[in-house]
């Protein structure tokens, strides 16, 4: 202890360290037992949802959602290629029997985009507007995206125990950075004499942000919007070791068991959503931004 | 006649008053501007304000009056805050020091929402770089200032109409400013801005992007709108010729001071310093003067068919007048003529022939009419109004280094 700190480093005793782990913990432990329930009871209407969605996706009949899907792809793209490629995918993955997966899985990213976008663009347009937000925000987003998911894993599942929830906080923790900081880059980047413009004209601070800003930062913010989607699919592994249910867990199964095809097919399942989200997601932010065609033709 | 008289007279009495008041604007840029201001003011360079404290001096002891209806030039090199200062009479700045009326009313004093008032009702602006926004259509970008108030959309949507016709841009409504060409894009801006009815047209170097050729175009247009329009434009350009041809007035800026402000005959003719000097020695005086700048205005003419009509209202001091029917401009009559003349003579016969030209004529298209012709060249505008004339003395004057 008292002369060789130069060969060794001179850490924290293993007791001091022990026993800070132990408050820490305890202090944790004590806070979930404490507002466990109120912050689950807060959580129930999400819950409720995510269930009734989950339900509405699985008892339609497979064909209703094959058409609602395939409609709606078509009025976001206006392309028949793609709308087939859904089709058949989706056939595709109902006749492998991964259907019902599928739809818990669909069920579970689109409302966790549905949260990252409602929370992330406020907070991006909060962290446009002021430095000092800006300033705070950005290295907790680097942490979001960096901390191993499993790390907060953790004190999610001690609060809320497994389940559906749980399993969205996480997935929604790791996929609201890309939206957040592209509404953020986006309004940053809109040109400052058009904004001025807006100013000179006397536009308001609210007709600014909806009329200009926002506009003008859309295929910005779409492209976060697309990042945020694909990191949420990417996340659907893990979160199926928390009792998510969905594509997921055939995927931890067969790891667990060495199921290769199983792994194989229920991986497929999960890429082709997400390149149906990705394209679908693009092509509806190329068709909103018609006014960018030709700007370098002419 | 007493009734062209008054029309011609009109202008120039509400010109004498002023519209816009700057007095004593400092803007300093950096962490603590009010700390440093005691220092700016008591006479401190911008070199030494930034070599000790960091900061960089804008703008300094800016006072300014400008008058109802003139076309008010603030000329100057990149750097001399000519920018800066623009974007003070709307506030898209706030200075560090200083004051600033518009009509009467400090507009440093107004809230939030007296500004936004002002900027929708009293004040529009054209860009460098157009400022349009590109996911708007030409149509939506000029009717913005408009439908931003609140106004109808078949309202803004109609007025807007008639200003890209008038701006000659019209059927391009439905297109994205992005389809468009720079002269046309400017075009645009410029229709945004009238489209307001704003009484004060602030330009920022509005032109500087356009090549020459539009630009000299779009110049002409401004003028030929400024004719019917008689508003009070404030307009940037690091250009002397552009200063020069639109100016009623002249601000020459350099490093955040005013070197000098007058009308463009004394700019070229009497600089300043040495700054302004060399700024003026390069310029083209015929090309960058217009007929504007040295006509001698409110010229008596006369009106009638017969030596009689006019016999009586020869101006005394003069050998020619120009003569006017109601279908406008005739020609030039001399007293020789006339005195060799019945009453019941028409004037037609005996009139000599004499090109006119308009206040935007740039002087070297007056020269060679000139040169052919002892008389003084009548100055008409637009709708064949009588706006003064040329004397030729005046012209070899101004054009002689």
């Amino acid at each position: 202890m008292s002369s060789n700190w130069l060969t060794q480093f001179p850490d924290m005793s293993r007791r001091d360290l022990l026993t800070i782990r132990q408050t820490l913990d305890g202090a944790y432990r004590h806070f979930s037992r404490e507002y466990g329930d109120a912050i689950e009871a807060a959580f129930h209407p999400l819950l409720k949802f995510l269930i009734w969605f989950d339900n509405l996706l699985i008892h339609t009949p497979w064909w209703i959602i094959i058409i609602a899907i395939t409609s709606l792809v078509y009025a976001a793209t206006r392309s028949w290629k793609l709308s087939l490629g859904v089709v058949i995918s989706l056939l595709l993955i109902g006749y492998f029997g991964m259907w019902e997966n599928t739809m818990r899985t669909l069920s579970i990213i689109t409302v966790c985009t549905l949260i990252s976008i409602a929370l992330g663009i406020p907070i991006g347009i909060l962290m446009a507007r002021s430095d000092r937000a800006q300033s705070i925000i950005t290295p907790l987003l680097d942490v979001m995206q960096t901390m191993p998911a499993f790390v907060y894993l953790i004190p999610v599942v001690m609060l809320l125990g497994i389940g559906k929830i749980p399993g969205v906080i996480a997935v929604v923790i790791y996929a609201i950075p890309p939206v957040i900081r592209l509404t953020n880059l986006g309004i940053r980047l809109v040109s400052k004499e058009t904004l001025e413009a807006a100013t000179a004209f006397g536009a308001t601070p609210t007709q600014r942000l909806l009329g200009v800003q926002l506009p003008l930062a859309m295929p910005t913010i779409m492209a976060g919007i697309n990042q945020t989607i694909m990191m949420a699919l990417a996340m659907v592994v893990i979160a199926s070791m928390i009792g998510v249910n969905g594509l997921g867990q055939p995927v931890l199964r067969s790891i667990t068991n060495q199921y290769f095809t199983l792994g194989l097919l229920n991986g497929l399942a999960i890429v082709a959503l997400a390149i149906i989200f990705d394209r679908v997601s693009q092509s509806y932010a190329k068709r909103t931004q018609k006014h960018l065609e030709g700007a370098h033709n002419d | 006649m007493t009734e062209h008289n008054i029309h011609t007279n009109e202008p120039s009495l509400e010109k004498s008053t002023t519209l816009i008041e700057i007095e004593g604007l400092y803007q300093i840029f950096g962490k603590t501007p009010k700390e440093v201001l005691p220092k700016v003011k008591a006479g401190a360079s911008k070199e030494e304000v930034l070599a000790e404290t960091g900061h960089t001096v804008g703008l300094q002891d800016i006072n300014l009056n400008i008058k109802r209806g003139e076309i008010f030039v603030i000329m100057g090199l990149s750097g001399s805050g000519k920018s800066t200062l623009i974007r003070h009479f709307n506030r898209l700045i706030d200075p560090t020091a200083g004051l600033i009326r518009v009509d009467g009313d400090n507009i440093m004093e107004f809230s939030m929402k007296d500004l936004t008032t002002f900027r929708r009702h009293k004040m529009s602006m054209v860009f460098q770089h157009f400022g349009l926004m590109p996911h708007r259509t030409v149509l939506e970008n000029v009717g913005y200032g408009l439908s931003i108030k609140g106004e109808n959309k078949k309202d803004w949507e109609e007025k807007a109409n008639q200003w890209l016709e008038t701006v000659g841009l019209t059927g391009y409504g439905e297109q994205y400013p992005s389809q468009l060409s720079g002269g046309q894009q400017q075009r645009v801006g410029l229709a945004r801005a009238l489209c307001t009815d704003a009484e004060i047209l602030l330009m920022d170097e509005a032109f500087s992007a356009l090549d020459p050729l539009i630009r000299s175009e779009m110049q002409e247009q401004l003028l030929d709108l400024q004719e019917n329009l008689q508003k009070t434009i404030i307009f940037i350009t690091h250009d002397l010729d552009e200063a020069l041809r639109l100016g009623d007035r002249i601000a020459v800026l350099k490093d955040g001071k005013l070197v000098q402000v007058g009308n463009p005959v004394d700019i070229v003719l009497n600089p300043a310093d040495e700054y302004v000097r060399a700024f003026a020695k390069d310029v083209n005086r015929a090309r960058a003067l217009s007929v504007q700048t040295i006509m001698t205005a409110n010229t008596e003419k006369l009106t009638g068919k017969v030596a009689g009509d006019v016999r009586g209202e020869f101006p005394k001091d003069k050998d020619h007048a120009f003569v006017f029917d109601e279908e406008g401009y005739q020609g030039i009559l001399s007293r020789a003529k006339l005195d060799d003349m019945d009453d019941n003579t028409t004037l037609k016969e005996v009139l000599l022939p004499l090109t006119s030209v308009r206040q935007s004529t740039p002087l070297q298209d007056v020269i060679p009419i000139a040169l052919t012709s002892p008389f003084d060249i009548p100055v008409i505008n637009k709708k064949g109004i009588l706006k003064g004339r040329i004397e030729a003395k005046k012209l070899a004057d101004v054009l002689s280094p």
